[in-house]
């Protein structure tokens, strides 16, 4: 074995260091490819976040000057008459929302257990494709399926038939990032507790999807987040109602349903209560996010990952 | 207290890979048996087939007997729930649970089949960590502490704890210092010394001295074969094969 000489001056890593010009030059490369990685990602960092700040400063301002306490507390009125407000729209997004979390949450989190702990095989391939050209199904078309599925056969628009057109949006958006995050569980934690002679199903639900649990509740904010704002399937489903309705097998307000019935008005006074609205149904999303976290996190312990 | 382990005519394979050949092994009641061999060679495999892990990983299959005292471990009414609780495992790589508390870390064996006296949870946590030498370092932040918070040896003294809470009859350890530094390795092996005399224990090591200091058998494997088991001291002084005294002595693996 040939034995370069360790010493403070060269260095232990081999002879190039022995050229005191190259060193520095490569020193000088590689401060600033760093400088330069350190900043292209600041840049794109901002890049992200900038868009969404500037959706929400023009929201504020054309939103803000419409919004008071009769905004959040009153029905509609119609054209011509002052004040009014969209009370039971919200409402009714949250009745809409309600019943599509109920279906969607835990049907896309059993089938994200069932590909991540069962899914080998022909049958959950299949399952993985389906729920992939699912998520890419324009929503208006599953808007459709629902009209025809629930519509149709009931005879009437429901708050029911948008909650399943919005359910059957999150679950494909809810199983695979609910696979995702549960294969990243260590099999070793899985198996500190299968060898404790707990049985599988106890395993999967109280150890695996706990030590998951970080990431399937941002899963279910994404996909919750994300139909939160949807308009085209409830059309023809949810169909909007200028009056106040709490039940759910009647056609039901929506703020999206209210937003685009006032954008396309000709009024500007109603105009002006769309760019309202879109600031509240805003803010309601980012606050139903935050809430969901904050409670979620105060099950987690000092230096858990 | 501990029981038994018999092992007969055992036969591992990983898919079409053949991991263990026909081992027939007396495991003794209360005394700690080292198993040793090259990497690879079937240890890990063989502990796992006596609580039934082996059977979780994909496409492994086996055959032969199994007998814990008096369960059969593979027999037509036994399910491998029922044998997992009476042999505990120690794994190589401390594994809490990330999510859970020191104190819930130590009582999941018994909070997840169901048990919820909160005062004899209590006593069993107390008792599990005094036998780990852990209580010590950790009675003060039970609860608020996660078991992913601890340092690494107080991690594996932590595991152990979690598998000696269920109160098993047979604890398999599977390189359970390998991991650590050697403060924490010669607390393991106290711990070790102390259990053997109400626990059966296996014990899977690549570290002689270790076999040497804690086991009073030990079961030379080779190429997924049984070559030679017999008291420790045999095996280390005078042992019947060539092939475990070349081990032994450091001409190869």
């Amino acid at each position: 074995m040939p034995s370069y000489p360790i010493t403070p001056k060269t260095g232990a890593m081999g002879t190039r260091e022995h050229n005191p010009s190259r060193k520095r030059f490569l020193n000088w490369k590689r401060v600033l490819a760093d400088r330069f990685a350190t900043l292209f990602a600041i840049l794109m960092a901002v890049l992200v976040v900038a868009p969404l700040l500037a959706v929400f400063g023009y929201l504020v301002a054309r939103g803000i000057g419409s919004l008071n306490l009769a905004f959040f507390t009153h029905l509609p009125v119609p054209v011509g008459e002052k004040g009014g407000g969209v009370a039971n729209a919200i409402v009714g997004s949250a009745m809409i929302l309600g019943i599509a979390s109920l279906i969607g949450v835990p049907w896309g989190i059993g089938a994200g257990i069932y590909l991540a702990e069962y899914g080998h095989g022909r049958f959950p391939s299949l399952l993985r494709f389906t729920a992939d050209v699912l998520n890419g199904v324009p929503s208006i078309v599953i808007g459709i399926v629902a009209y025809a599925l629930v519509v149709l056969t009931q005879g009437h628009f429901s708050a029911l038939s948008g909650g399943i057109a919005l359910g059957i949006m999150m679950i494909p958006t809810i199983t695979r990032a609910t696979e995702e995050v549960l294969l990243l569980v260590p099999l070793s934690v899985r198996e500190a507790a299968w060898g404790l002679g707990v049985a599988r199903w106890r395993v999967t639900l109280s150890v695996t999807l706990r030590t998951a649990s970080a990431g399937v509740i941002t899963a279910v904010m994404l996909a919750f987040a994300r139909i939160a704002g949807e308009t085209a399937p409830l059309l023809f489903t949810a169909f909007g109602n200028q009056f106040w309705n709490l039940n759910p097998n009647q056609p039901t307000a929506a703020l999206p349903l209210q937003i685009f019935t006032y954008a396309i008005s000709p009024f500007d006074e109603w105009h002006r209560l769309a760019w309202a609205g879109a600031l509240v149904l805003i803010v309601l999303i980012v606050g139903a996010v935050a809430l969901v976290r904050v409670v979620a996190r105060r099950g987690v312990f000092q230096g858990a990952s | 207290m501990g029981v038994g382990v018999q092992v007969e005519g055992l036969s591992a394979w990983f898919g079409a890979t053949q991991a263990l050949y026909d081992i027939a092994m007396q495991i003794p009641a209360n005394h700690a048996t080292a198993i040793i061999g090259p990497s690879g060679c079937g240890k890990s495999t063989f502990i796992r087939c006596i609580n039934r892990l082996h059977e979780t990983v994909r496409d492994a299959r086996l055959e032969g007997c199994v007998r814990i005292g008096s369960l059969e471990a593979y027999g037509n009414g036994t399910s491998a729930v029922e044998v997992r609780r009476r042999v505990g495992m120690v794994f190589q790589k401390p594994n809490p649970f990330p999510t859970m508390s020191i104190y819930d870390n130590v009582a999941s064996g018994l909070k997840l089949n169901g048990f919820r006296n909160r005062r004899v949870l209590d006593e069993v946590v107390e008792r599990s960590l005094h036998m780990a030498a852990l209580w010590d370092e950790v009675k003060d932040v039970l609860k608020k502490q996660s078991g992913a918070s601890l340092s690494g040896g107080q991690q594996q003294r932590l595991c152990i704890a979690r598998a000696l809470a269920v109160q098993p009859e047979v604890m398999l350890m599977d390189e359970p210092a390998s991991a650590l530094d050697p403060i924490s390795t010669s607390k393991i092996e106290e711990l070790i010394f102390e259990l053997k005399e109400q626990y059966t224990i296996v014990i899977v090591t690549h570290n002689m001295q270790q076999a040497a200091r804690v086991a009073e058998y030990t079961g030379f494997f080779l190429l997924g074969k049984l070559i030679e088991f017999d008291k420790t001291e045999k095996i280390f002084t005078n042992p019947s094969d060539k092939r475990t005294e070349d081990y032994i002595t450091g001409r190869f693996g």
